[in-house]
């Protein structure tokens, strides 16, 4: 088990005293696996992600157990945590204009982690950067390393940040919606640029994305979150053909379908997420769901396992997998 | 408002060439000067402009023109040194502030209002007064009011270049603060920093006039347009004109300052322009 998270939470500081962002969540993650999670915005997929790294915004209070490596994360000291980060653990974040520094040179970016963590001198690696920046894909990697990120398509600097992230060969690469920002085209080509890298040097990603389409076709497993709970995680393609879960299968229809007849309208979920994070009773999806019955509004919905590794967080999981 | 400023690159030409005149006067002096700014000579005392003395002589007979050169050095080596301080303790401070957060950041922040909350001169004052009067003394009490402006600025501008993603992406590839600091939060924060100082430069040529007006600063036999100014008083009725000289030479220089820090602003920062 190369990743282990127990009953994680994640509290925010708020005006009326704290935010629970993310609920006591479990999750695993094995070497040269690629877990997927999916969500609305704040579903708190991406401070999940964040707290992997250690990265949290001031105030936030994080409680359960990351074991890395056989490492406790969690409450492990910023210089330890810093000499992990983009070591074993790596980030590719989702702005590609914004997460690379303006004013430095894409080379001297890539290069940077090579030199904190593997202590090599500045022109090896720089040359190091220059091969990662070819193995990514970017035609003219002379070039491109001496360019400023503003000279690079939005695509070439999301290779750019991919090279920066697996310089040091990480053991896990957390793509915070690595292709949200990026056409469709260029999306599809960084994705299997990810999967090669994957591939290659057997290391585990956790792709976090609101898109279900990105999930399917590029990870092993998949984690759906709902406010701060995971409501349904399974092998992708039980998940996918067989949700057992009413938010999962929302998702699901919301998707825009090809061959749809003309006119026809996308389909939606009622309502908003809850926005108040508090204590509560009852599913957290219950204001929104069409299947709730009474006992969704007052008692949280057990665990229901499903064949291998396959859970639904839901009262009526069973029916729903009769039904289909 | 602004349809009346002149525009970017104007006052960038405008204040640079006022400014490049300023340093050009003060090498100038090092070197030559028409006569020893210092030397009295009675007999030709306030006399009026003429070919030896293109700006004639004040009341012990000084030439003015001489002295006016000599007094360009004063004020640039105050606002140089005075500035500096600024730079050096309040960028450190305000890096400080802005990583540290907490008890730190609060600490260096309150102190940064208390001594804000002071005017500037009554602080230069309150120093000369204390450490006795001097242009040595007067530049630190300068240098000491630039700190907090530059610490505040400094803590602004780099909790807006933290809270960006590349900031946090550094981050997560395991870079320290200092690092951080040097490669990501300074070349980004460095054009508001350069603007501010080109600012303080103009202030402290003021205060720095202000308190040699005073008596608490420059001392004789030193020359600085702040004290011509406070001899010019004695004699304003028989020759106004020699307040004239050093008060047009502080108004310029401080102006050239001004329009310097405006162009570089707009030349700098395309997103300051927009909204100025």
């Amino acid at each position: 088990m190369l990743l282990e998270a127990a009953d994680l939470a994640i509290d925010l500081p708020a005006p009326e005293g704290s935010r629970r962002v993310v609920d006591r969540i479990s999750f695993s993650l094995n070497e040269g696996e690629s877990l997927g999670v999916v969500g609305e915005s704040g579903s708190g997929k991406t401070m999940t992600a964040l707290a992997l790294m250690g990265l949290t915004p001031e105030g936030a209070r994080v409680r359960g157990s990351i074991r890395f490596e056989g490492r406790e994360l969690v409450g492990l000291k910023e210089e330890a945590m810093a000499e992990l980060r983009g070591d074993r653990i790596a980030m590719i974040f989702q702005e590609p204009m914004t997460a690379l520094n303006p004013l430095r040179g894409v080379g001297a970016q890539v290069a940077e982690p090579l030199m904190l963590h593997r202590g090599l001198a500045k022109h090896e690696a720089r040359e190091r950067a220059v091969r990662l920046l070819e193995r990514v894909g970017l035609a003219e990697p002379e070039r491109a390393a001496r360019s400023y990120p503003f000279a690079l398509s939005g695509g070439e600097r999301q290779r750019a940040m991919i090279a920066m992230a697996i310089g040091c060969g990480p053991r896990l690469v957390i793509a915070d919606e690595p292709t949200t920002a990026l056409d469709v085209t260029v999306q599809a080509r960084i994705l299997a640029l990810i999967d090669g890298l994957k591939s290659e040097s057997k290391m585990a990603v956790l792709l976090v994305s609101h898109d279900l389409a990105v999930i399917t076709g590029h990870c092993d497993r998949v984690v759906v979150m709902y406010a701060g709970v995971i409501m349904e995680m399974g092998p992708v393609e039980a998940v996918l053909r067989e949700p057992r879960n009413p938010y999962t299968l929302a998702l699901l229809e919301a998707r825009p379908r090809p061959g749809a007849p003309r006119g026809a309208r996308l389909k939606t979920i009622p309502g908003s997420p809850p926005a108040q994070l508090k204590r509560r009773e009852g599913c957290p999806f219950a204001g929104r769901c069409a299947l709730t019955i009474d006992i969704c509004w007052t008692t949280p919905p057990p665990e229901v396992a499903f064949g291998l590794n396959h859970v639904s967080r839901c009262h009526r999981a069973r029916e729903l997998g009769k039904a289909r | 408002m602004s349809r009346f400023r002149p525009r970017g690159d104007l006052s960038l030409w405008l204040g640079g060439a006022l400014v490049a005149t300023l340093i050009a006067a003060a090498a100038l002096s090092l070197v030559w000067t028409p006569y020893p700014p210092a030397a009295i000579d009675i007999p030709h005392k306030l006399a009026p402009p003429s070919a030896a003395h293109w700006f004639g002589t004040d009341n012990l007979g000084r030439d003015v023109a001489s002295q006016i050169l000599a007094g360009s050095r004063i004020s640039i080596l105050v606002g140089v040194i005075a500035v500096g301080i600024g730079l050096a303790f309040g960028v450190v401070l305000g890096l400080v502030a802005a990583f540290s957060k907490g008890m730190v950041e609060d600490g260096i922040m309150k102190t940064s209002d208390f001594v804000f909350a002071f005017p500037a001169l009554l602080t230069a004052i309150m120093l000369t007064s204390t450490f006795g009067p001097g242009v040595v003394n007067a530049i630190i009490a300068i240098g000491v009011y630039n700190v907090p402006i530059i610490a505040k600025l400094t803590r602004a501008t780099a909790n807006g270049v933290l809270s960006r993603e590349y900031a946090l992406a550094a981050r997560a590839a395991g870079r320290g603060p200092v690092a951080i600091a040097v490669d990501h939060v300074l070349p980004n924060i460095a054009p508001a920093l350069i603007v501010q100082a080109t600012i303080q430069f103009a202030i402290a040529i003021l205060a720095e006039a202000a308190l040699s007006y005073l008596g608490l600063g420059a001392q004789p036999p030193e020359t600085s347009w702040g004290k011509m100014l406070a001899d010019a008083q004695n004699v304003l009725y028989n020759a106004p004109r020699l307040a004239l000289y050093p008060g047009i030479a502080i108004a310029l220089s401080v102006l050239g300052l001004n329009l310097l820090g405006d162009g570089l602003r707009d030349a700098l920062d395309p997103k300051l322009k927009a909204r100025s």
